[in-house]
């Protein structure tokens, strides 16, 4: 039954398609945004062309079910992660917004000079960049889990780190550049035992894997939605209710507030306090039809589905020369990544040179300089997979590969 | 934008690049690299009566970005300190004979010729002007 899911997959998102280059498109840069799935383009074209009108206020029909939707759309996702309640789930752009919402509302409401932020060296720079900042306005600290080569975090000396002064821990579920799988229950639980506040960066982990915010305890938790098939633009910020009820509102406007006079006003309850403005309504719909996908396919077996392609790769690039995956010796990844170098041919040649047969690979720091360091090297060149790759784009790069050597040698 | 750009000249200075290594006291020394791709280039150049005698480039990075550096140094061997501030990025271009960089790759090929610019107007004291070529 799985099997069958996967072999005729490629037929539900268009892009597939098209040919690039005069040949089949093979898309291995997942990681980076995925590609869409009709369903979810359709969710939006729906909006546009049959209820497009704005939400929480028109008595009008359609206004009524474009609110449904959206609303419905959040119920959707808050299952999808088991929210304990859909007003936990606040719509943001990205992961990024979600990160830098919580950087300038709970975190400057409740962080103080000398207390210190807990980060990893693995951290895209969405999650490090607003902690630098935040910490050089409060003169906070900041502390770093340190990794080994193999990609995993090394957590013995975590009682250190732990001490009087953390307040805040921001960690990333699974890394972007390796795929390793972050032990983040356990460290979250840890971090609760002290009575540090955490964050989960989970960009690349709830589209891969099954995931349970309640399980893990965390209590802010943020994703976006163009990296699980849903459109650019449409992010998730989930997080304790009576987190949410304490923090102060990020952004000011319409349709966060309840009641508003000349001088002063009242805010809306959560989770709309937090999102002022006309959000993206489209975005939000077109999130709700990916998570439906997604469900429909299992996230058991799409996080199996990504092994089997990691396995088979592995695999078959043993066979070139001179090609190192980073991470390999780490049994905690996801096998949605594969982050490699390959002879002393520089990331953009290989990308360029695969790029004329079609395949799109990631070459780059992949906006975490810091862990490109701790590798000791300047960039890498990244396939990454999800549902709609199979074996024959494993070996369309495998042959891709080659071609590499013979153009550069 | 694909294996196109590897053309004859370029493969033939990233394998074998001329002019690679560093001058001591040379005139003309500046460095500068692309963070998005971890490229790194230096240039010295040796200058006699105001013209290049000797220059070299030392760095490493993609092949576009080291071939164009070895064949910049050819280019400019003999030239004038005023014909270094003059070099337009066209000249290089068409000597690498890609017209089809693109936009992705465009900033590896002209590397060199900004750490060229950088170096010339340190060395004549003036302002890189904001339009230059790199």
């Amino acid at each position: 039954m799985r099997s069958n899911i996967f072999q005729d997959i490629k037929n539900d998102f268009p892009i597939f398609s098209n040919q690039i280059n005069g040949k089949d498109f093979v898309y291995l840069d997942s990681a980076a945004t995925t590609q869409k799935p009709n369903d979810v383009i359709d969710s939006v074209v729906h909006y546009y062309k049959n209820c497009n009108s704005n939400i929480h206020r028109g008595i009008y029909s359609i206004s009524i079910e474009a609110t449904e939707l959206y609303e419905n759309a959040r119920s959707n996702i808050g299952k999808f992660i088991n929210a304990k309640s859909p007003h936990e789930i606040v719509f943001t752009r990205n992961a990024t917004e979600s990160v830098n919402l919580v950087a300038n509302t709970w975190a400057s409401q409740n962080l103080k000079e000398g207390d210190s932020i807990i980060l990893t060296e693995m951290e895209h720079h969405s999650n490090l960049v607003p902690w630098q900042i935040l910490a050089k306005k409060l003169n906070l600290k900041l502390n770093f889990i340190e990794i080994q080569p193999d990609g995993e975090l090394i957590l013995d000396k975590l009682d250190n780190l732990f001490q009087e002064n953390a307040k805040f821990l921001s960690l990333t579920h699974v890394s972007n550049v390796l795929g390793t799988i972050n032990p983040i229950k356990n460290i979250i639980s840890k971090a609760h035992e002290h009575g540090i506040t955490t964050l989960v960066d989970a960009a690349q982990s709830v589209p891969h894997m099954p995931v349970n915010v309640q399980d893990l305890d965390s209590d802010f938790f943020v994703f976006s939605g163009h990296k699980m098939l849903g459109p650019s633009g449409i992010g998730v910020l989930h997080a304790k209710k009576t987190l949410l009820e304490n923090m102060e509102p990020f952004l000011y406007g319409g349709d966060m507030i309840s009641n508003v006079s000349l001088r002063e006003a009242q805010w809306n309850d959560v989770p709309w306090k937090f999102e002022a403005g006309t959000p993206n309504i489209a975005g939000a719909i077109g999130l709700g039809k990916a998570v439906d996908y997604l469900n429909h396919i299992g996230m058991d077996a799409i996080h199996k589905h990504e092994q089997e392609l990691y396995n088979y790769a592995i695999d078959r690039f043993s066979e070139l020369k001179d090609f190192k995956i980073f991470g390999l010796e780490n049994k905690h990844s996801t096998g949605g990544v594969i982050s490699f170098s390959y002879s002393d041919f520089h990331p953009h040649d290989i990308a360029t040179i695969l790029d004329g047969e079609s395949i799109a690979v990631r070459a780059g720091h992949h906006c975490a300089q810091p862990l490109m360091e701790k590798l000791g090297v300047p960039a890498t060149t990244r396939a990454s997979f999800y549902v709609y790759n199979d074996t024959s784009d494993i070996d369309k790069l495998f042959n891709g590969l080659q071609k590499v050597r013979s153009v550069l040698t | 934008m694909s294996e196109d750009i590897y053309k004859e000249i370029i493969l033939d200075h990233y394998r074998n690049p001329r002019n690679k290594g560093r001058i001591s006291g040379a005139e003309i020394s500046a460095q500068d690299n692309n963070p998005v791709c971890g490229d790194r280039l230096s240039m010295d150049i040796k200058l006699e009566d105001n013209v290049v005698s000797d220059i070299k480039f030392d760095g490493e990075g993609c092949a576009i970005s080291q071939s164009s550096a070895s064949i910049l140094t050819e280019m400019l061997m003999g030239k004038t300190v005023d014909e270094l501030s003059k070099f337009t990025k066209d000249e290089l271009l068409e000597e690498l004979g890609t017209p089809s960089l693109g936009p992705a790759r465009i900033k590896c090929a002209l590397l060199s010729l900004k750490v060229l610019k950088i170096g010339t107007y340190q060395y004549l004291g003036a302002e890189l002007p904001s339009d230059s070529d790199n």
